[in-house]
């Protein structure tokens, strides 16, 4: 049985160049980047190329680009580091309800420590407005943290709309685009944003590594103490070979963006009318004209999702829901939560699929008519 | 290849039930059941640990492993009864309702959506096929047996149920598990009520009940005390009563749940103590072919307790009335009645009220 990976928001496979590209950091340059002979020269030399890359592709500078162990270790050095580094300014927080856990347990911590946290709602397409966000700001904001593109749902936030309101506040905005980077185009400057966090195991890169664009002169405070790595921004000796896989994988995931949109628009249109011509009962979670192209959301009423991705895994077929709790149950998506309310039928009933590299047409069909099968199976009476 | 959906609970007896599915060719897929939501201290959910071993295990076999989520049907069906029993004044057996409602209801519908042919657990009990029936067997330890626990099932659940362990003695399976080498081979086996676990019993249930302190007295009314709150007593209990004094123990020998009384009487053998008849309801019949008239077959009114030689006899579907030749201590109601021909377990029901010599017994009033 060839299985189907179709969970590519979780993690993805490391792109063949990226492993060529990391090789040779693990085995002839290995020096320790901050070392002063010619090891460490080399391994310098890949470092600020990574940077100066990476950066562009976001309209950064390379000396903003602050590498960490990943989306999660830059989404709280963004967060907890602009608090503290501003909490003689204000002590209020902006975020949304549908963020990544790596934010919302974040601003819960920071609760904890005295901070005053607004999380806003979503609509039901998943989205909050700008004039939401407007409301919300208050003289003591200090930091707007919001997704960019959703994990769960692929829905886009209006992020250039909130960047330009908050030029004329003082507070700083953070966006967590680890699942929307690669697939739409970014630019800091134009979007306004001052902070934006970034994975490489989402886009074809190694897992424990990614970065942190801070713009310069944001106050930040470090919350990894030791060498003065990262412009003191970041202890600890740089995961070289994983920093260039991060470039390599942001290289490829530029080059390639237009076509994969493409693609992954496709495998949705072929998934869905597969749906449609089984006379599958479903539902797509999240407002259809702005989505990530490779996430899809689907409800399909009257199964049970652990039934439904137990059986899909049987089949072969990788999919997920939500998030699993530490005793392996799946809880209820705070994402669908905060778009339908916990009565809804979606919340036990949907399936993220998500695409990625590797996957081809004839995948996405085999798997669409195992999964209108299993459907099908689960719903009959 | 026969599916079976194996519920693993993370101990050495469902480990064991596992790697036998596995060793005999079937298709096992590993399901861990999480039935209770509770954090401890570190906000570390408590089922955690138990399903890591579940993890290490299914590895170690080589089988798939999922969880699956009952905590709404567990709250429903086994802790609301639960803790109307004890309201009621009753010694509920919340693993009796566990099995009907849970396991071999919910969890059995879930191992058929994943296509199971079968629904494996470790219980120690066997199913045997005779005379075109499903019969419900002793497990062959018989210090282990779990029959009592398992007396509402059916044909409907035996018909998709494998007990793979019940030809087994406990020393046997943790013998198999640690020439497997598995991880929970050594696992101390779990006592006490699921969801309470090792936890003090009087603080959790304070937690969802208010205690109510009230009188402990004598059938005669000499005032002996006070007691922290009807439910935290059962009938025959020995223990934290606190009277002291000379001469034999005092014995918990029934509540009134009206006024909030606790009886106590002394003496281990003290004739209040005593019943040869009680009401059962809830009656099941693990026989598709129901008994007609009376039947004569044995008993047994706790868990890991000698039969005792009864007579049978069906006053509606489901109540029936049971007569027992010798008198029998501290029959509680609230625990299960459950029946046995030998090594057949015939069915069972819920301990209603109970009598001696025709006079219902102040046992719960």
């Amino acid at each position: 049985m060839e299985r189907i990976y179709l969970d590519h928001a979780a993690t993805s496979p490391v792109h063949p160049q990226v492993i060529e590209a990391m090789i040779p950091y693990m085995t002839t340059f290995f020096g320790n980047p901050s070392s002063i002979h010619s090891f460490g020269r080399d391994s310098r030399r890949a470092l600020d190329e990574a940077r100066e890359t990476i950066a562009k592709t976001i309209g950064a500078k390379a000396n903003e680009i602050i590498f960490t162990s990943g989306g999660t270790e830059a989404d709280n050095l963004a967060i907890i580091g602009v608090a503290m580094a501003n909490r003689e300014k204000g002590r209020h927080i902006i975020t949304t309800s549908v963020e990544h856990h790596a934010v919302l347990n974040t601003c819960k911590y920071l609760q904890k420590q005295g901070f005053d946290v607004t999380y806003l709602p979503v609509d039901e397409h998943g989205t909050v407005s700008v004039e939401q966000v407007k409301r919300a700001l208050r003289d003591d904001t200090i930091i707007v943290s919001i997704m960019f593109g959703n994990n769960e749902t692929g829905v886009l936030q209006p992020i250039n709309e909130i960047g330009h309101l908050l030029r004329e506040h003082g507070a700083y905005f953070h966006t967590d685009a680890v699942q929307a980077y690669g697939l739409v185009p970014i630019d800091v400057n134009e979007m306004n944003i001052d902070l934006l966090s970034l994975s490489s195991h989402k886009i074809n890169g190694p897992k424990g590594v990614g970065c942190l664009y801070a713009r310069e002169g944001v106050r930040l405070i470090p919350h990894i103490y030791g060498g003065e790595q990262e412009r003191k921004r970041r202890a600890g000796t740089e995961n070289v070979p994983g920093i260039v896989g991060l470039q390599k994988a942001a290289e490829i995931a530029q080059q390639t963006m237009a076509e994969k949109c493409m693609l992954y628009e496709q495998f949705q249109h072929v998934m869905l009318n597969t749906f449609e011509r089984e006379g599958i009962r479903y539902a797509i979670n999240g407002r259809e004209t702005s989505r990530l192209p490779h996430v899809l959301n689907v409800a399909f009423f009257g199964t049970n999702v652990e039934a439904l991705l137990v059986n899909l895994d049987l089949a072969g077929i990788a999919a997920s829901s939500g998030s699993a709790c530490t005793a392996g149950s799946i809880d209820p998506s705070h994402v669908l939560v905060a778009m339908y309310g916990s009565e809804s039928d979606r919340i036990r009933s949907s399936v993220r699929f998500s695409f990625g590299y590797g996957n081809t047409l004839e995948q996405i069909e085999r798997a669409a008519q195992e999964i209108s099968k299993i459907v099908k199976r689960l719903t009959k009476a | 290849m026969a599916r079976v959906v194996v519920g693993m609970s993370g101990g050495v007896d469902s480990s064991v039930a596992a790697l036998l599915l596995k060793q005999q060719g079937y298709d096992v897929i590993g399901i861990f059941m999480k039935n209770w939501d509770d954090t401890d201290e570190n906000g570390v959910c408590t089922a955690t640990e138990d399903y890591e071993d579940v993890v290490r295990v299914c590895h170690q076999i080589g089988i798939p492993y999922y969880a699956v989520n009952f905590e709404k049907q567990y709250w429903e069906k086994v802790f609301t009864y639960f803790l109307d029993e004890y309201k009621a004044g009753r010694t509920p057996n919340p693993d009796v309702m566990c099995n009907k409602e849970i396991k071999f209801k919910a969890f059995l519908e879930h191992a058929m959506a994943l296509g199971a042919d079968y629904l494996a657990t470790g219980h120690y009990a066997r199913v045997a096929y005779r005379d075109g029936e499903y019969e419900l067997l002793r497990g062959l330890d018989a210090n282990k047996d779990q029959t009592y626990f398992l007396n509402q099932l059916g044909q409907a659940q035996l018909s998709k149920v494998l007990f793979p362990i019940g030809e087994l003695q406990k020393a046997q399976v943790r013998e198999i598990a640690k020439e497997a080498g598995l991880a929970t081979a050594g696992k101390k086996d779990s006592t006490g009520i699921c969801f309470i676990g090792e936890r003090n019993f009087k603080q959790f249930l304070s937690n969802y009940l208010p205690a109510q302190p009230g009188s402990m007295q004598t059938l005669d009314g000499e005032v002996k005390g006070t007691h922290d709150g009807l439910m935290y007593y059962t009938i025959g209990q020995r223990h934290g009563l606190g009277i002291g004094g000379s001469g034999e123990p005092w014995f918990v020998v029934g509540k009134n749940v009206k006024e909030n009384i606790l009886y106590v009487a002394q003496g281990f053998d003290n004739e209040l103590l005593y019943s040869d008849e009680i009401i059962a309801t809830g009656v099941n019949w693990v026989s598709d072919r129901r008994p007609s008239g009376q039947v004569s077959c044995t008993a047994k009114f706790r868990y890991r307790q000698p039969d005792v030689p009864v007579t049978v006899e069906m006053i509606d579907e489901t109540t029936a009335r049971v007569s027992f030749s010798q008198r029998v201590r501290a029959v509680t109601p609230g625990q299960a009645v459950v029946f046995y021909d030998g090594e057949r377990c015939l069915g069972g029901g819920t301990i209603d009220q109970v009598f001696r010599d025709g006079k219902r017994l102040t046992y719960v009033g």
